[in-house]
């Protein structure tokens, strides 16, 4: 970690929290990631398409914007085994539909409101992580 | 019309909270994972951040009878815990290690992911669609 990272994150931080106050206090609605896809892609949303839309537009338009202020390196730096990445995304997808939530739904809005589920889910999905990143770095090597 | 301006606003801070945070770069929640290896505490202080902005939204939509657009607040879930969160959770969190990325950072990142991040993005949305059809089946299981 560089040394000022911390700070960028805390303030990219709040930004997030800002934002996920934004669509709770200005539209009545927890701003989870996972959840405003997934709407869409099972049509279990489509009731609301149009601000699901207009979210995650703004989601790929605004950073893509940012990005010429940058003068240093942000790349994403994902693997380049595409099969972990394909299983990575299958699991990411399949799992947040199951449990109904990611890091910025049980995360960061369920966290915040106290929410016991909120607390769980994300207890759960940082040992599941911490234990594959521990498995298939550490045992088998692969990421 | 206000409803699509509000959600573009979240979904912009977002993304941009997404970029400064450092989330979009792979290496960083796997590091935060990586508690055997060079260990990066970055996501703890995004996530405290995060958090700090909804503890007083949450505490205000207490005071208020409505959101802005006039839609009631999101009630509150039964605070049950079932198997679906827990293997759902599970699940999520073997992905999110293995390739570094959960949906935000991921969609956000879109613009400038490359092939793997596009790759990333259809794998999921393909997870989500079979995402119910294993759900019926683990509760047909969990039932027995």
């Amino acid at each position: 970690m560089i040394e000022t990272d911390w700070i960028w994150g805390l303030v990219g931080g709040l930004m997030i929290g800002l934002a996920a106050a934004v669509f709770l206090l200005g539209n009545g609605r927890i701003m989870g990631a996972s959840g405003i896809i997934g709407g869409l892609v099972d049509r279990t949303g489509l009731g609301n398409w149009a601000e699901r839309v207009a979210f995650l537009a703004a989601l790929v338009v605004v950073p893509a914007l940012m990005l010429p202020l940058y003068a240093v390196d942000v790349s994403t730096n994902i693997t380049s085994n595409l099969a972990v990445v394909i299983a990575g995304g299958v699991l990411v997808g399949v799992g947040t539909r199951i449990a109904n939530g990611c890091t910025s739904g049980h995360g960061v809005c369920g966290i915040s409101r106290i929410s016991l589920r909120g607390i769980v889910a994300t207890v759960f999905y940082l040992l599941a992580g911490g234990l594959t990143m521990a498995l298939f770095r550490h045992v088998f090597g692969v990421i | 019309m206000q409803r699509i301006f509000l959600a573009a606003l979240s979904g912009g801070l977002f993304g941009a909270g997404l970029l400064v945070s450092g989330m979009t770069d792979t290496t960083k929640v796997q590091g935060w994972l990586d508690v055997f290896g060079a260990w990066d505490p970055t996501l703890a202080f995004v996530l405290g951040g995060a958090i700090i902005p909804m503890l007083i939204a949450w505490n205000m939509t207490t005071r208020r009878a409505h959101s802005l657009v006039g839609k009631p607040f999101p009630p509150r879930p039964e605070p049950k815990l079932e198997h679906n969160l827990v293997i759902g959770s599970v699940l999520f969190g073997a992905g999110w290690a293995l390739a570094g990325l959960c949906p935000g950072p991921a969609i956000a990142s879109l613009s400038w992911g490359g092939t793997g991040g596009i790759a990333f993005i259809l794998a999921m949305i393909v997870g989500m669609m079979v995402a119910q059809p294993i759900k019926l089946r683990i509760d047909r299981i969990a039932a027995l």
